[in-house]
């Protein structure tokens, strides 16, 4: 397989740079800065340093064996994302772009942000790394996820609420845009999943790959062989293309990518872009949409306010058309049972997202062979999303 | 050399007269298509001499507020692409205004590059400037725009350097449009005040009509356009008009005595 993106950001025929013409030169920048950083020796210790020391790296490659023991099938290895600092595998992508940001003396740093867990990421580094931040938010995310705002605030960010369009974080990504063409020249905008303009979905792939390359290693070591599957879950789809892209040339290693099919795939509240969307133009990239007959974007639903978003990252349009990877999707109501089945069996809470990465585990794992190897991507814990599954569950806070 | 267009001839006249253009931007279907309709005749009437309708997206990420709404109403109203294209056959029964189609890629896209081309032409569309869509990702678009004589209009913008906007223009037609302020449509108090040099280094890179848009609000500062641009692009002040008088008589009214107003000052400009 050929190396992708190609100079123009396209992976096949998604990707690409669609944006106003104020940020062409940005990201032209951004791309000559970053193939300068992932050169440079003393870029690459500086982020392996703080991926150690301050993000908490290498996270585990874990042995669920009571997972395993029932649901029947190949053996289960859970890739402990949940475990690196603030939570999910999110920072791995905010400490990398933060250096770069540092590197390219930005004095400011903005994101956008759904459930938050980017943002906080994002906060963290900003306050680490000493550098303003601002984080956009959809306004009805601001209210659903106050512990989060309230984590960004204490970290030093300035969270500011979007009231337009569905409030939610595709409106908070047209804000954080519209700010970046306003600000671009002392400003870094720090793209939270492997999706937006070339060269994010490339940078963002390459930072998160770490997630990946530890696995490989880690599985050859720990099975002295190669998985048979990996699986993640997918919406911009940041922690699936970390796990996958390394394992890309290794043919024999299955990639499967887990969609939230919401409430059905039947009704409209759903966010299962790969599964029930169509080609389109949106943020930056060309790339599945969920979009209605006329081009306009839908609003979309998952009990994963991580994986509410209506696009895709273009790099997971691509493995699709190919067939290199397969999408599945897997409801609110499968995700929730994953979460219970894991905290359960294994004691580990996993986050809603990363719970339909188990919930598409339970569908595959009990049809393959005990002698099988899957490596699902624990993207990370599910602290913040205990008040979602308490009201679910009809219990009292 | 580039065909003639409406759009060209337009510029040739006023450059014969002397003149700088004066290019009102609405949405089509603030409100309704009947709105859209008057207006575009009030806008004739009152001294506009292009006329740019814009196309309602659900996400429209370089326009400020006041153009946000005027696309949300324009959504709400239910126009698409079609319905505009139909929209345009109609109204050039009545006028010979040049109309330039102004939108995100999105549902351009959707609607299919070809047959948009191919349709726009057809009923009488000069022009489109969609403002996501940079010339390193328009070549699916620049092919049948050539082929149906249609001028894709190019945004420069503060940030774009001098040698990209020689690349830019090259492959231009119509105008050039270049975006006054870093940042996205909306009214300013002023205009940079590097606007004019950065002008004048665009004339030695182009011989097309350049066009200024974004935080033009006022008839001052049109007239301050006017001054050194062929062209004032005026859309919030407008979007903003109409949602101050909700539509009907009495906004055709205010933006008429608006963009009157802006039109007798931009000639006062060049008199």
């Amino acid at each position: 397989m050929r190396s992708l993106p190609d100079s123009c950001g396209h992976f096949g025929a998604y990707g690409g740079r669609y944006v106003a013409e104020t940020l062409m030169p940005a990201l032209l920048a951004l791309e000559q800065a970053y193939r300068e950083a992932r050169r440079d020796p003393s870029f690459r210790a500086e982020l392996e340093h703080y991926s150690r020391e301050f993000v908490g790296r290498p996270t585990p490659l874990y042995y669920a064996a009571n997972l395993t023991e029932r649901l029947g099938g190949a053996k289960i290895y859970l890739k402990r994302e949940d475990l690196c600092h603030t939570g999910a595998h999110k920072v791995n992508n905010t400490l990398g772009q933060a250096l770069l940001a540092i590197r390219m003396k930005k004095s400011r740093i903005t994101a956008e942000t759904g459930a938050g867990q980017h943002g906080v990421a994002t906060a963290t580094m900003a306050a680490r790394f000493g550098r303003q931040c601002e984080i956009f938010m959809g306004a009805l995310d601001v209210q659903r996820q106050a512990l989060n705002v309230f984590r960004m605030r204490l970290l030093g960010a300035k969270v500011t609420p979007v009231d337009s369009g569905s409030k939610s974080l595709k409106d908070a990504l047209n804000e954080a845009l519209r700010d970046w063409i306003a600000t671009v020249r002392d400003t870094y905008y720090l793209i939270g999943t492997a999706a937006g303009p070339h060269p994010y979905p490339y940078i963002v792939r390459e930072f998160q790959s770490v997630i990946g390359r530890e696995a490989r290693r880690q599985i050859l070591k720990k099975e002295g062989r190669l998985p048979d599957l990996l699986i993640a879950c997918v919406n911009g789809g940041s922690n699936a293309i970390g796990l996958f892209h390394p394992f890309i040339k290794d043919q024999n290693v299955r990639m499967m990518g887990v969609e939230a099919a919401g409430r059905g795939l039947n009704t409209l509240e759903h966010s299962a872009t790969l599964t029930a969307g169509e080609i389109g133009v949106l943020h930056g990239n060309r790339t599945y949409l969920l979009q209605d007959e006329l081009g306009q974007i839908r609003e979309t639903h998952s009990i994963a306010a991580g994986l509410d978003y209506p696009g895709v990252g273009p790099e997971h349009s691509y493995l699709k058309d190919i067939g290199r990877a397969q999408y599945i999707t897997a409801t609110d109501d499968q995700a929730l049972e994953a979460l219970e089945l894991l905290s359960r069996t294994e004691g580990i809470i996993p986050a809603l997202e990363s719970a339909h990465a188990l919930a598409g585990a339970m569908q595959v794992v009990p049809a393959m062979e005990r002698g099988q190897v899957v490596i699902v991507n624990l993207s990370g814990r599910g602290d913040k999303d205990m008040e979602t599954v308490a009201r679910v569950k009809g219990a009292e806070l | 050399m580039a065909p003639e267009t409406r759009i060209s001839r337009k510029f040739a006249e006023l450059r014969a007269r002397n003149e700088s253009a004066l290019i009102p931007f609405i949405v089509c279907g603030d409100r309704s298509l009947e709105d859209t309709a008057a207006l575009v005749k009030t806008l004739e009437t009152a001294g506009a001499d292009l006329v740019e309708l814009g196309v309602p997206f659900s996400d429209p990420m370089a326009d400020g507020p006041a153009n946000q709404r005027a696309l949300a109403r324009g959504l709400a109203a239910g126009v698409s692409v079609s319905a505009i294209i139909g929209f345009v056959k109609e109204l050039r029964r009545a006028t010979e205004i040049p109309i330039i189609l102004f939108g995100y890629y999105n549902p351009f896209y959707h609607y299919g590059c070809e047959r948009l081309c191919r349709d726009a032409a057809s009923v009488g569309v000069d022009g489109l400037l969609v403002v996501d869509l940079p010339p390193e990702e328009s070549a699916e678009l620049d092919r049948p725009a050539r082929v149906n004589n249609l001028d894709l209009i190019r945004l420069l913008a503060p940030t774009t350097p001098i040698e990209r906007c020689r690349e830019i223009a090259r492959a231009a037609s119509g105008f050039l449009y270049y975006v006054s302020v870093t940042g996205v449509t909306g009214a300013r108090s002023t205009l940079p005040v590097d606007l004019e040099p950065r002008l004048r280094g665009l004339r030695r890179v182009t011989s097309l009509p350049l066009g200024v848009g974004f935080g033009i609000s006022t008839a001052q500062q049109a007239s301050e356009v006017a001054s050194f641009a062929d062209a004032a692009v005026v859309g919030s002040a407008i979007s903003l008009v109409l949602e101050q008088h909700g539509g009907g008589p009495p906004a055709w009214k205010a933006v008429g005595e608006l963009v009157g107003a802006m039109k007798r000052a931009m000639n006062t400009a060049r008199a």
